[in-house]
């Protein structure tokens, strides 16, 4: 683990602790990856609190990988102006919406904002089709065909727009997801 | 009396950026062109009611002259920029990506969380046409605050709630980490104002306790947390199982970790009751056969002679000092007597199990089922089912390919149904489904039939001594009909078509489980009706154990095969 000099707190654990559905382990566990990413000169706790780690290395982490919602997932949590880097407590708001404790109330609200790419608060025909496609691969052979496209997200606005608007805004896609066992399981990431 | 309607919609002009270059999710000057039509539609709609008024009030002599009518009505509507915008702002559009929008809604609930805790403050209340909404919901108000006015109300309404339930609800909001310490270090309330709250009265000192009980518990209940993750066995094992293969594989694991969880907190009881006592006394010396490799399969042979065996235990008191001279009775002896502590222990055990497992059972049904989870697969197959869980790519792979597989499977069967929605079609979907029903109860009947006459023909002839491998015809035809029906089942299912792979899972679980219930039933009558008759005094666990040790290896054996053969090689 290093010396005093790369621990946290007790205070700002505790806060930590108070404010995000993470446990302590959780926590620490979750600053010491935070500064493996950090340069070498920067890795001590108080430069870890404010550097902020660029997109490029905060994807090359195993848990994110492979995951098709990579760059929304990092665009969303990230609170830099030009929304291109994450510092340690968007890392945590990360890991914490991730977590198994976290109520699904909160998991669907950034699920939604994962989903929604063109960030107009709202999933249009737009968004659903890109969502398709990050699904299904981004090949040109494991796309679906147009018409089964158009099909396809017909149907959804159809289950799911209660409004009849032509798009899903926050409260019907959680109410979709509330019909959904597996959604609170599967929206899980672990470090 | 009868006032005319005034239609006019007074609307202040909102000062803002209109056309900012670039959007992101905290600008709340956003323009929706969809809303549009809507708008036409309930213009005309209220135009023609207010031309109703009119005529009313025309009938009844009241002056007409009062009212307005929208202008255009009959027309096209043209509506400023800024009932747009306002209309644009409205809850269900900005609640996705607004900051502000956000704030304001968890000020809602804090309040309404706060006056369910204590009666309303009676502070100054603004005198306006609708107290309601100017001084307590935001939501519809959103476009007239700005956002640091929002945030310093919800501060003041955080400070009203205890400290447990503060951090409760900061936890839940969907705002950064930032935002919430900067809402948290507004709201903490210093240290004066609080001792100068609790000379107010008894009331006060009476919620103090309170609350310090219930941040006591909270930190309490943290920590018990903290030492419960530290103490998780295997976690990482876990980790890469489900970063490998995914929830569904993991789920299983899981399980295995929970049956293991099970067996060993039922073993500390059986042991220190029964086993370790019957070890201490063991029964008079009787002659052991020699063992042979068939035990392993039969469960009988010299494996009836070990401690840990379904009737070695002894039927009589144990530790009985005895009167007559020539054993030496030892001092402080008890006597302790078998059956009764074996039947003692062994339902002790079994009514904590059964507990357990309804306890788990019920809780885990309210998760994993949801009223409505067979409709609307086609959202909730986009929506939910990538599993974030996986971390290699060639498992990510997988799962695409399967996701793609689905929604092509799910169209083609809606396309399909679409084309069959006649009468004609339904009429014919209902005999499919009662027949394939009628169909699957019947096979298991009939495997029960079987196996009843088959337990009958062993009855009939006993097995000799010295072929105990006949013992094993009963437990093979049993798993084979285990294995068989199942994939009839299957087969059967591909005439019927459901309206989600959910309902599908759900039917083919209830067939096999009727099935399995058929056969165990018939199997428990054999054993314990039949076989036992034909005992003659012998003891009857011995041989319900060993025909029950007999079905577990061959059903093992017989799965290990399945999954050889029938998954790997096949595929």
């Amino acid at each position: 683990m290093g010396g005093s000099g790369s621990r946290l707190s007790k205070e700002l654990l505790a806060e930590y602790q108070d404010l995000t559905f993470l446990t302590k382990q959780e926590i620490v566990q979750a600053h010491r990856r935070f500064s493996e990413l950090l340069p070498r000169d920067k890795q001590n706790v108080e430069d870890s609190l404010r550097e902020r780690v660029s997109f490029e290395d905060i994807l090359s982490i195993p848990e994110l990988k492979a995951n098709p919602f990579k760059e929304r997932i990092c665009k969303v949590f990230s609170t830099a102006p030009s929304r291109d880097s994450l510092s340690f407590e968007d890392f945590l708001d990360l890991l914490s919406v991730f977590s198994d404790t976290a109520t699904p109330d909160i998991k669907s609200h950034y699920a939604f904002r994962i989903f929604d790419f063109d960030d107009d608060g709202t999933l249009d025909r737009e968004d659903l089709c890109r969502l398709v496609n990050c699904l299904t691969g981004e090949g040109e052979d494991t796309q679906l065909s147009a018409s089964e496209m158009k099909q396809l997200i017909d149907n959804i606005l159809e289950e799911s727009d209660i409004d009849r608007d032509g798009t899903i805004n926050l409260s019907e896609f959680q109410h979709v997801i509330s019909r959904s066992p597996d959604f609170v399981s599967s929206f899980k990431i672990v470090l | 009396m009868a006032q005319p309607l005034s239609l006019v919609l007074d609307v202040s002009e909102i000062s803002g950026d209109q056309d900012s270059p670039e959007l992101s999710p905290y600008e709340e000057s956003e323009v929706h062109d969809s809303f549009h039509q809507l708008i036409q539609e309930q213009s005309l709609w209220m135009a023609e009611e207010g031309l109703e008024l009119q005529q009313v009030a025309g009938n009844l002599g009241a002056s007409a002259s009062g009212h307005q009518i929208l202008p255009g009505a009959e027309g096209g509507l043209v509506y400023s920029t800024a009932t747009l915008n306002i209309l644009a702002s409205m809850p269900s559009r900005t609640i996705g990506r607004s900051r502000g929008a956000i704030i304001s809604q968890y000020y809602n609930r804090t309040v309404r969380m706060r006056r369910r805790n204590s009666r309303p403050p009676l502070g100054p209340v603004v005198c306006s046409a609708r107290p309601s909404l100017r001084l307590y919901d935001l939501e519809l108000d959103s476009a007239a605050l700005q956002e640091d006015e929002k945030r310093r109300l919800l501060v003041k309404e955080l400070q009203g709630l205890p400290a447990a339930q503060r951090d409760h609800m900061l936890r839940g909001m969907p705002l950064s980490l930032q935002e919430k310490r900067f809402l948290r270090e507004k709201s903490r309330i210093p240290r004066g104002k609080q001792r100068s709250r609790q000379g107010c009265g008894g009331v006060f000192c009476c919620s103090q306790l309170r609350y310090t009980c219930a941040l006591a518990l909270h930190s309490l209940g943290l920590a018990l947390l903290t030492c419960l993750h530290a103490l998780k066995p295997w976690r990482y094992t876990l980790k890469q199982i489900g970063g490998q293969f995914g929830s569904s594989v993991l789920s299983y694991f899981l399980f295995l970790k929970t049956l293991l969880a099970f067996n060993a907190l039922l073993l500390l009881p059986l042991v220190a009751f029964l086993v370790a006592v019957q070890a201490a006394f063991p029964p008079e010396a009787r002659p052991v056969p020699t063992c042979t490799g068939l035990e392993l399969l039969t469960g009988g042979g010299c494996f009836t002679h070990t401690v840990m065996y379904y009737g070695y235990y002894s039927n009589a008191m144990l530790n009985v000092p005895c009167g007559s001279p020539q054993c030496s009775p030892r001092a402080g002896s008890l006597p302790y007597d078998m059956p009764v502590a074996y039947l003692f222990t062994v339902g002790a055990a079994f009514f904590i199990t059964c507990l357990t497992l309804v306890y788990s059972m019920s809780h885990s049904f309210g998760e994993s089922y949801r009223v409505g989870s067979t409709k609307g697969a086609h959202a909730i197959t986009v929506f939910c089912s990538w599993d974030y869980k996986v971390t290699q790519k060639w498992a990510s792979r997988l799962q695409r390919d399967n996701i793609r597989t689905q929604l092509k499977e799910l169209l083609a069967e809606w396309r399909m149904r679409r084309a069959s929605q006649s009468t004609c079609g339904r009429l014919r979907r209902v005999a499919t489904l009662v027949l394939v029903w009628l169909l699957c109860l019947g096979a298991a009947l009939g495997c029960a039939v079987a196996v009843l006459t088959f337990s009958e023909v062993t009855i009939q002839s006993p097995v000799a001594a010295g072929q105990e491998a006949g013992l094993l015809v009963l437990p093979v035809v049993v798993c084979l009909l285990n294995l068989v029906a199942p994939y009839l089942f299957r087969c059967l299912a591909i005439l019927e078509q459901h309206d989600s792979p959910v309902l599908e899972v759900y039917v083919a679980i209830c067939r096999n489980l009727v099935l399995k219930m058929a056969i165990l039933g018939v199997l428990c009558y054999h054993w314990l009706g039949r076989r036992v008759a034909t005992l003659q005094g012998q003891c009857w666990e011995d041989c319900v154990g060993q025909e029950l040790y007999r079905f577990l290896v061959m059903d093992f054996v017989f799965a290990l095969l399945d999954s050889l053969f029938g998954e790997l090689v096949w595929r």
